[in-house]
């Protein structure tokens, strides 16, 4: 242990930093790659299953986030995906299964606080801004796609 | 073979979406939320400069699966719209796209919070 009792809080803070987050970052990074890998092959596999059965490209694609959609939330419901999450991290944030379940969870979190304003107003607690920002920015594309055709 | 090359790609474009997340939560400290909403606008603005485009055909689902994925749906789906439709399209063409999503999200949401039971902490 070459630990200096001079060091200064800096010093120190720089010191425990060292210590506490260099093994886990890159556990963290690789069971996010994994989990997110796997996740996304899921969804390739549902996408290759419907194609064979003859559904056109665009409906495959709704097909798919449907059934992952679905699967996010039941693995919620059932408690499964936060357990999940704790060692995924990013890995089951970024996939669609994520967005599920940061719709899932605050709902069956405060449906004790009434349906309305309880399960209701939480249920976009986080997904409401993503709509907000992911919307705001399709119709900012949107227009400046319209400009461009105009002028073009 | 063919079938395991498309996979590992899937895998490997899907997984490192992750990880830049992943490295994003442990060095900055940023919440799930905001990771969600850098996502998808970040998926909304590739797709409009034609970057995102190229990793779905080559990542397919790896993509496509993630939450910039979401974003590529509303930005192709707004673009699409423009062209048929003109300026309503601007309005209409981003939602049209991912209708099936959000409405399944919704639905399945709200099913789930009726039968399931909160957690004690």
């Amino acid at each position: 242990m070459n630990t200096n009792i001079n060091m200064t809080n800096q010093e120190y803070s720089d010191y425990v930093d060292k210590k506490a987050k260099n093994s886990p970052i890159i556990k963290n990074v690789a069971l996010a790659f994994l989990v997110g890998g796997i996740i996304c092959m899921i969804g390739q596999l549902i996408t290759d299953i419907f194609k064979n059965f003859g559904f056109s490209k665009d409906d495959t694609a709704i097909i798919t986030s449907i059934s992952l959609i679905f699967l996010g939330a039941f693995l919620t419901s059932i408690n499964l995906y936060s357990k999940i999450g704790k060692f995924a991290g990013a890995g089951s944030i970024i996939p669609i299964t994520g967005f599920s379940n940061s719709v899932v969870a605050p709902a069956i979190e405060f449906k004790t606080e009434g349906y309305i304003l309880g399960l209701g107003a939480n249920m976009f607690k986080i997904a409401g801004p993503v709509l907000v920002y992911g919307i705001s920015s399709s119709v900012a594309v949107g227009f400046i796609y319209w400009l461009i055709k105009l002028f073009m | 073979m063919d079938i395991f090359i498309e996979y590992l790609k899937v895998f490997v474009v899907g997984g490192l979406i992750c990880v830049i997340g992943q490295i994003l939560i442990d060095k900055t400290k940023i919440t799930p939320a905001r990771i969600l909403v850098l996502f998808l606008t970040m998926g909304v603005i590739l797709t409009a400069i034609g970057i995102y485009k190229p990793i779905v055909d080559f990542g397919g689902a790896g993509a496509t699966v993630p939450i910039s994925g979401f974003g590529y749906s509303l930005a192709t789906g707004v673009m699409k719209e423009v062209d048929n439709v003109g300026f309503l399209g601007i309005f209409t063409g981003g939602i049209k796209a991912t209708a099936a999503g959000i409405s399944a999200a919704i639905v399945f949401g709200f099913l789930a919070s009726l039968f399931a039971k909160p957690t004690i902490k």
